[in-house]
């Protein structure tokens, strides 16, 4: 029963990161109607800023996060202007391959700088492990903090959304860019708000990930990437409650399968359910159903 | 006109954007080059052994392949110094090949234009079976200083100086029974690599001959290499006295440090695979205390040929030399010693060489830093007897 508890709260850590990252492809397609392939590379840039700061430059980790958040939402915000604005009324394939483009560009870069070594990351939480059940259940400062974090997260956005102008503009342009636009919204703004945010998030979810699991290379950011996106399509593209529901399914799924089906297969068994998942509702479990304009 | 304007704005940011890819593709080859050494002797020419050698200079292997070009390097200065092969001087060039088995071919047939006889490489494993299947059809002898896969030595002109990887596995298994270690032991190891499935098989099936039990056998791949938390909280609730890791030190790093996270406390074992632990950047190396791994060459071992060449390496390279250095270092004086033995020459061919060289493998016995009296079979295995390293306080202290 104890390893059952501990093989779920470190899934729902897993799956908080996926959540974390997952918001940041939700919002994007949302509102942009675009696939960011290169969100997950953002992640990583967040990952070595905060390595840089606190292992290289001896600052502290908040220091480090605050610096990771800024620098990864100037480059959201670079990355959505040079290469995402251009294409706005290019065919969807053209942006998507774009966005891979910067994937590959974003790896490179990282490559030429940092080298292909892997780092070792110092993790950015300080807490000690909480010791329940007289030492049998430990559970490490690193999952209180991503768990804990991305609740806030998910308030924190869900508010805004909600309550603020900006947030109202995002929910408009989503519903219909034209008619946004005749309302007098500024779309270009919006989206480049939406890009900003989101990889605001990226930095958040890099230090996160780079905490709990302490390795850092120029590919650190593809899979989780791709696993947030999974778990963003799992939950309903487009939907923010989605992002957290398949971020934590799939995190809580993918180390189940591990503790007691096999460990070798959970990849298999996660995007095996995904499948499953999408046959039975194409638009994902809280996805509204879209009809497409010509 | 705006529009156009807009275009061309976007087509020149295009252009830009290619024209910076392509100034690093440029650049990173240049590293490239001056990163790979070439120990040419001053009367070269004619008379001089044309040796190349292939491995990782950069990717995640890159400190098993720096040490191979620096242990090799080494030995071939020394020879040199002291009047070369059968009174012949060698030329040295050591390519990258980043792990990948592609880059290893391409990195032979760079190697092969520049007129190497002897190929002293590869040193990962897949990447020396990619370059077997072309040196095999070109008749080149080939001696890997750490390709431990069993296929590294599949055709007749291939050698290695380190244990195969069942060698290893059975080796472990017999070393964890043989000084009663443990008897329950839990193993993490990767599916999806041919080197650690290797080790792991046999050690398996050794582990029971040994009064070794398997209590946990858990796998992960290298698409899911970062969340060890369900593995080692298996392990732990198997009441595994020991954690054996058949695997490569950038995972084991994550493991021992997960390990902390969870406050699991136990003692891990591996194999040569950890080498190179303790030179992750900004490692935290109390993690690594008290791990156990089975390697062929300790630094701190006391022979004076240990000392000489730990001295000199760190004299020269600004570090503690690992057993990839060693075994680089064994195999170049084995290519001397093959060579004198077949009594070939720098003229001759790569083919005519290797002829040579294949039979005089099994002739020779040579006292190396990694075993005394080093023997080869025809199947290219050495024979030897495989040794412990503990890390206490940071450094590798012999058991």
């Amino acid at each position: 029963m104890m390893s059952f508890i501990s093989y779920f709260i470190n899934g729902l850590s897993l799956g908080s990161v996926y959540a974390i990252i997952a918001l940041g492809y939700t919002m994007v397609y949302g509102i942009a109607k675009m696939l960011n392939f290169a969100h997950g590379d953002v992640i990583m840039i967040g990952g070595y800023m905060v390595f840089t700061v606190v292992s290289t430059m001896g600052l502290g980790p908040v220091a480090g996060v605050l610096l990771a958040v800024i620098l990864c939402t100037v480059l959201g915000v670079v990355i959505e202007g040079v290469a995402y604005r251009p294409l706005r009324m290019a065919s969807p394939l053209a942006v998507l391959i774009t966005a891979i483009g910067v994937s590959y560009l974003l790896q490179n870069i990282a490559l030429l700088v940092f080298g292909s070594n892997p780092k070792s990351f110092t993790s950015v939480v300080t807490i000690p492990a909480l010791k329940l059940a007289n030492g049998k259940l430990t559970i490490s400062g690193e999952t209180i903090v991503t768990i804990i974090s991305c609740v806030v997260i998910m308030i924190c956005l869900t508010t805004f959304i909600k309550k603020t102008k900006a947030g109202q503009a995002m929910l408009a342009v989503s519903e219909d860019k034209g008619a946004a636009q005749l309302m007098g919204i500024n779309v270009d703004g919006t989206i480049a708000l939406t890009f900003a945010i989101g990889s605001a998030l990226a930095a958040v979810a890099g230090a996160l990930l780079c905490s709990a699991y302490p390795t850092l290379t120029p590919y650190t950011g593809s899979m989780p990437g791709i696993k947030a996106f999974v778990a963003a399509v799992f939950g309903g593209i487009g939907s923010i409650p989605g992002a957290l529901i398949g971020g934590l399914l799939l995190g809580i799924i993918e180390n189940l399968s591990k503790a007691y089906i096999s460990s070798q297969l959970s990849d298999a068994i996660v995007f095996g359910v995904l499948i499953v998942v999408l046959l039975v509702k194409p638009t994902g479990i809280l996805g509204k159903k879209i009809s497409e304009k010509v | 006109m705006k529009k156009s304007m807009k275009k061309l704005l976007s087509v020149t940011m295009a252009i830009a954007m290619v024209a910076s890819l392509t100034a690093c593709g440029g650049k990173s080859n240049g590293t490239a080059t001056t990163e790979s050494k070439t120990e040419s002797p001053k009367a070269s020419g004619e008379g001089s052994f044309k040796i190349g050698g292939i491995g990782p200079i950069t990717g995640s292997t890159a400190i098993y392949g720096q040490a191979v070009m620096n242990g090799a390097e080494l030995a071939i200065k020394e020879i040199n110094a002291g009047g070369g092969i059968g009174g012949a001087q060698i030329e040295y060039n050591f390519q990258d090949d980043e792990g990948d088995t592609e880059k290893a071919v391409n990195a032979y047939n760079t190697l092969k234009d520049w007129g190497m006889q002897v190929l002293m490489g590869t040193v990962t494993s897949a990447p020396c079976i990619a370059v077997g299947a072309e040196s095999s059809n070109d008749n080149m002898f080939q001696l890997t200083p750490s390709g431990s896969a069993v296929d590294c030595t599949k055709f007749e002109n291939q050698f290695r100086v380190c244990f195969s990887d069942p060698n290893q596995g059975s080796a472990s298994a017999q070393y964890i029974g043989e000084n009663k270690l443990a008897t329950k032991v839990a193993v993490i190891y990767d599916s999806s690599d041919v080197y650690s499935t290797g080790i792991h098989d046999k050690f398996i099936s050794e582990a029971g001959t040994q009064g070794v039990e398997i209590v946990a056998d858990e796998a992960f791949t290298a698409d899911n290499n970062t969340n060890f938390s369900v593995q080692l909280q298996k392990a732990q609730d198997s009441g595994a006295e020991l954690v054996f890791l058949p695997i490569y030190y950038s995972q084991a790093a994550l493991i021992l440090a997960q390990a902390k996270q969870m406050g699991y406390e136990t003692s891990f074992f591996g194999c040569d695979g950890l080498d190179g632990l303790l030179n992750v950047e900004n490692f935290d190396k109390t993690l690594a205390e008290n791990v156990m791994l089975l390697t062929p060459f300790a630094a701190d071992a006391k022979d004076e040929l240990t000392q000489k060449f730990v001295a000199s390496y760190k004299e020269k390279y600004k570090e503690t030399p690992n057993q990839f250095a060693a075994d680089a270092y064994d195999a170049i004086y084995a290519i001397k010693a093959a060579s004198e033995k077949a009594a070939v020459t720098p003229d001759m061919d790569a083919s005519a060489i290797c002829d040579g060289l294949k039979k005089a493998m099994t002739e020779i016995s040579i006292n190396g830093l990694t075993g005394e009296n080093m023997k080869w079979t025809a199947d290219g295995e050495p024979d030897k007897a495989p040794k412990a390293i503990k890390i206490v306080n940071g450094v590798y202290t012999a058991m």
